[in-house]
């Protein structure tokens, strides 16, 4: 290694730097507040990406009411509302888990994170019941569409006594499902990628990489959950909850 | 921290660094995963320049093919079947704007400059930034697989239903696949410039003593992060489509086309000046350094930016007059696009007036910010003509909208890029290129664009429509002189990158500060250190250029000692 110009800090006497600090930033505080702007510019970035999907929906639900008012009857809002409860909890978790961060308290830390991914893992148990279901009877996306009238679900054939699958399919009931799977799905695979984030804190918080001065990467991936929380809090009604 | 007696402005100090950033380590893997904002910038101007190339090589097979009229049938093409002159105007269209237009100002100069503008020693999320770059390189590996399968023939804009309706092809995957990618490269690029504005900037340097440069950027960036992820949901919806036959745009599963074309130009309106801003800052440098004048009208030029980018998100249905949006959309589109034009205008007023009364430098860098001026001016003006309704339904499609696009984007974007290029090659390389060659070259590249595209203007208001590969006969004279001048535009680049990798091995070591720029990146050495500045650098304004001297000795510019005494006491302070 040459002598001392690749890494100067250490020949110079400055103040001591902590280990965390990266080299281009003058303190703690100001590496925190980059990553947080980053992270919330990061959350503006994922609603204009979901926006595109919630913009499509108005268009179709706009364009074809009956279609919707028909299609909720496939959705449990029994199994979407336990949904939500989970999230909520999580996010709950999630906040709690920085607090825990803030004041070094490792084991609420460890707690709070394990729920928060353990929370992650039912909404997509729950999410897989739901999915293989629709697929089973075969309430899918677009000319896929094919409902047998044994199927029809209860409160649809309750109401609608004398109505057949094959209405259904040629109203175009297809359209909606591709909108649900695709909302759902990309909501999803956030959550996926959440229980990633959740994996990786477990392992840094367990190592001990966090204190009171930095905490930062549990709040970056606590906003994005809470995003999560959001987006699904906005879905849960506007699928589940249209009669 | 810089005790001791104030340094003379004389040679005597270090001008020519032993050790930089470029050799600071050394070999393959210390690029790879190097986390430095320089080597980052390289790397990715190397990968723009390689895609400048590839979409240029399909450019001038375009133009080749176009030097005959052709008549019906295949036998009678020139030398592209009409199905690969399909392929060929897609890939042009889609390497260039994707890979090029797109990234080649911010993610090269800009990841380069914005941090030494700011006297940063990076920028606020380096691992982000090389993800992008990883991203960058994924995208374009995908950009040439789709060649490497056939080719696609859907237009860049991958219009559905000719694109996702058809059965499924891998190389059109591969598209979507690829401009997902390097949407995500561009978020994170653009968030990371935020961040690195907001959180890194000096004691001393509010906004308003920011170079014009880092304004334009920091626009760019707010259009970066609220447009890109709407083409990524648009494209990958389409991909869905595409493979699942799921009906979002596909009429023919209950889907909506016309959304399609909504969503793509959400994104895409906006990303023009995500293209054209970057290049603006540039030029209000380059103006600047080579008038040797304060920049005239500074907060105009700046908010001018702002003022761009919040109002290019509200015109995009001036892309749609034709496509079956309601008259009463067009009407709104088409005012809010006339809006467009006066921030636009404002900026070439101030760049102007700032040449007015200047110490004008005729070095290659403002050559190419004059052309800058002229096409961009003829670009914008002509936009105006497409802007209206009554003269938009008659020039759709037609190579009037080819060369005005071709004007305003290419014409600004190209020039400001060669202009920055090498109006920074000294601080970035370390080299000087040979100054006699660069000019004429810089000339070539105006003849040559004006050459390709004064023709086309005047063929499409004839009738002739885009997208052709055979034409009637009357066209042919505009035809085979745009093809010409094609060849002069083509000729000029790679001369260019002949004189300027020449000069990386046998070029003159650059001094500090060959052209006299006053902003905080020409305190560094040439090329910088691996931390950007050996000293702290001092916080002057950034087109105060009466602080700088020429120093006939190193055949550059140093800062007076009145300006140096400022770094003393400021230490004292500390």
């Amino acid at each position: 290694m040459s002598t001392g110009v690749a890494e100067p800090e250490k020949s110079q006497a400055l103040p001591e730097r902590p280990k965390e600090l990266a080299m281009h930033f003058d303190s703690l505080h100001q590496q925190y507040n980059a990553g947080k702007l980053g992270v919330w510019l990061f959350l503006g970035q994922e609603l204009l990406f979901f926006c595109g999907l919630f913009t499509a929906y108005a268009v179709y639900r706009g364009n074809h009411q009956e279609m919707f008012h028909y299609a909720h009857y496939f959705l449990d809002w029994k199994l979407g509302g336990l949904n939500t409860v989970v999230l909520l909890t999580s996010s709950l978790t999630a906040a709690w888990s920085v607090r825990a961060a803030q004041l070094e308290q490792r084991k609420t830390l460890i707690a709070t994170l394990v729920i928060t991914f353990l929370c992650a893992a039912a909404f997509m148990v729950v999410k897989y019941i739901e999915y293989s279901h629709k697929i089973h009877i075969g309430a899918v996306w677009s000319s896929h569409f094919a409902v047998a009238d044994a199927d029809l679900p209860a409160a649809l054939t309750e109401r609608y006594p004398d109505i057949k699958g094959e209405d259904l399919q040629r109203m175009g009931m297809g359209t909606f499902f591709a909108i649900y799977f695709c909302m759902t799905g990309l909501h999803g695979i956030h959550v996926l990628v959440g229980m990633g984030l959740y994996i990786w804190l477990i392992i840094r918080a367990v190592r001990g990489d966090f204190n009171r001065k930095y905490y930062g990467a549990v709040d970056f991936v606590a906003l994005y959950w809470h995003i999560v929380d959001i987006i699904w809090i906005f879905l849960f009604p506007l699928l589940y909850l249209i009669g | 921290m810089a005790g001791g007696t104030v340094e003379e402005p004389s040679s005597g100090d270090v001008i020519h660094p032993k050790v930089h950033y470029l050799n600071a380590t050394k070999g393959l893997k210390s690029w790879l995963v190097t986390l430095d904002h320089k080597r980052i910038a390289i790397m990715y101007l190397i990968a723009v320049s390689v895609a400048l190339l590839l979409g240029g090589f399909w450019a001038v097979l375009l133009r080749t093919e176009l030097l005959s009229p052709g008549g019906v049938g295949e036998q009678a093409n020139f030398v592209l079947s009409n199905d690969w002159y399909n392929k060929a105007f897609t890939l042009h269209g889609a390497i260039m704007v994707f890979l090029f237009i797109i990234p080649g100002i911010p993610a090269s100069l800009g990841n380069f400059i914005l941090p030494m503008q700011l006297g940063a020693k990076d920028l606020a999320l380096p691992r982000i930034n090389l993800f992008s770059w990883y991203l960058y390189i994924m995208g374009l590996i995908f950009f040439l697989g789709v060649l490497f399968l056939g080719g696609l023939d859907t237009g860049w804009t991958l219009y559905p239903p000719l694109s996702s309706g058809r059965p499924v092809q891998m190389s059109l995957i591969f598209a979507y696949t690829a401009v997902f990618i390097l949407g995500f490269s561009s978020i994170l690029t653009g968030l990371n410039f935020i961040a690195t504005i907001h959180k890194l900037r000096p004691r001393g340097m509010t906004m308003y003593k920011m170079p014009l440069f880092l304004w334009a950027l920091y626009a760019t960036s707010l259009i970066q992060v609220l447009a890109t992820p709407v083409i990524g949901l648009t494209l990958g919806l389409s991909m869905i489509e595409h493979v699942f036959k799921v009906g979002i745009f596909l009429p023919q599963y209950g889907g909506d086309p016309v959304m399609y074309q909504h969503f793509f130009w959400f994104y895409s309106h906006p990303a023009v000046y995500i293209m054209v801003l970057p290049a603006m800052g540039v030029q209000s440098e380059l103006i600047a350094v080579y008038s040797r004048k304060h920049v005239f009208g500074y907060k105009a030029i700046a908010w001018s930016s702002i003022a761009i980018a919040a109002i290019g998100f509200l015109v995009w249905g001036h892309h749609m007059f034709v496509s079956g949006q309601s008259p009463t959309a067009g009407i709104v589109f088409s005012f809010l696009t006339f809006l467009v034009a006066i921030p636009s205008a404002i900026k070439v007023f101030n760049w102007v007036a700032t040449l007015y009364r200047g110490s004008i430098d005729f070095k290659a860098p403002m050559i190419y910010a004059l052309a800058f001026i002229y096409l961009f001016g003829i670009g914008g003006l002509t936009g105006l003509f497409l802007a209206s309704i009554a003269t938009n339904v008659h020039l759709h499609d037609t190579y009037f909208v080819i060369a005005h696009f071709h004007m305003v984007m290419v014409g600004s974007v190209l020039t400001a890029f060669l202009g920055g290029v090498h109006h920074w090659w000294p601080k970035l390389v370390g080299r000087m290129y040979n100054e006699t060659l660069a000019r004429i070259c810089a000339v070539l590249v105006f003849v040559g664009f004006n050459v390709t595209f004064m023709p086309q203007f005047v063929a499409g208001t004839r009738g002739m429509p885009r997208r052709y590969a055979n034409y009637l006969d009357e066209f042919t004279i505009f035809h085979q002189v745009s093809t010409v001048g094609a060849y002069i535009l083509g000729a000029a680049v790679v001369i260019q990158a002949g004189y300027l990798v020449h000069s990386l091995f046998k070029g003159k070591k650059a001094p500090p500060n060959p052209y006299g720029g006053a902003s905080i990146e020409w305190q560094s050495t040439s090329p910088p250190d691996f931390h950007n500045f050996t000293e702290e650098p001092i916080t002057t304004g950034a087109y105060d250029f009466e602080n700088w001297q020429y120093i006939s000795e190193d055949e550059g510019y140093k800062l007076k000692p009145k300006v140096l005494v400022t770094r003393q006491s400021l230490s004292e302070v500390h």
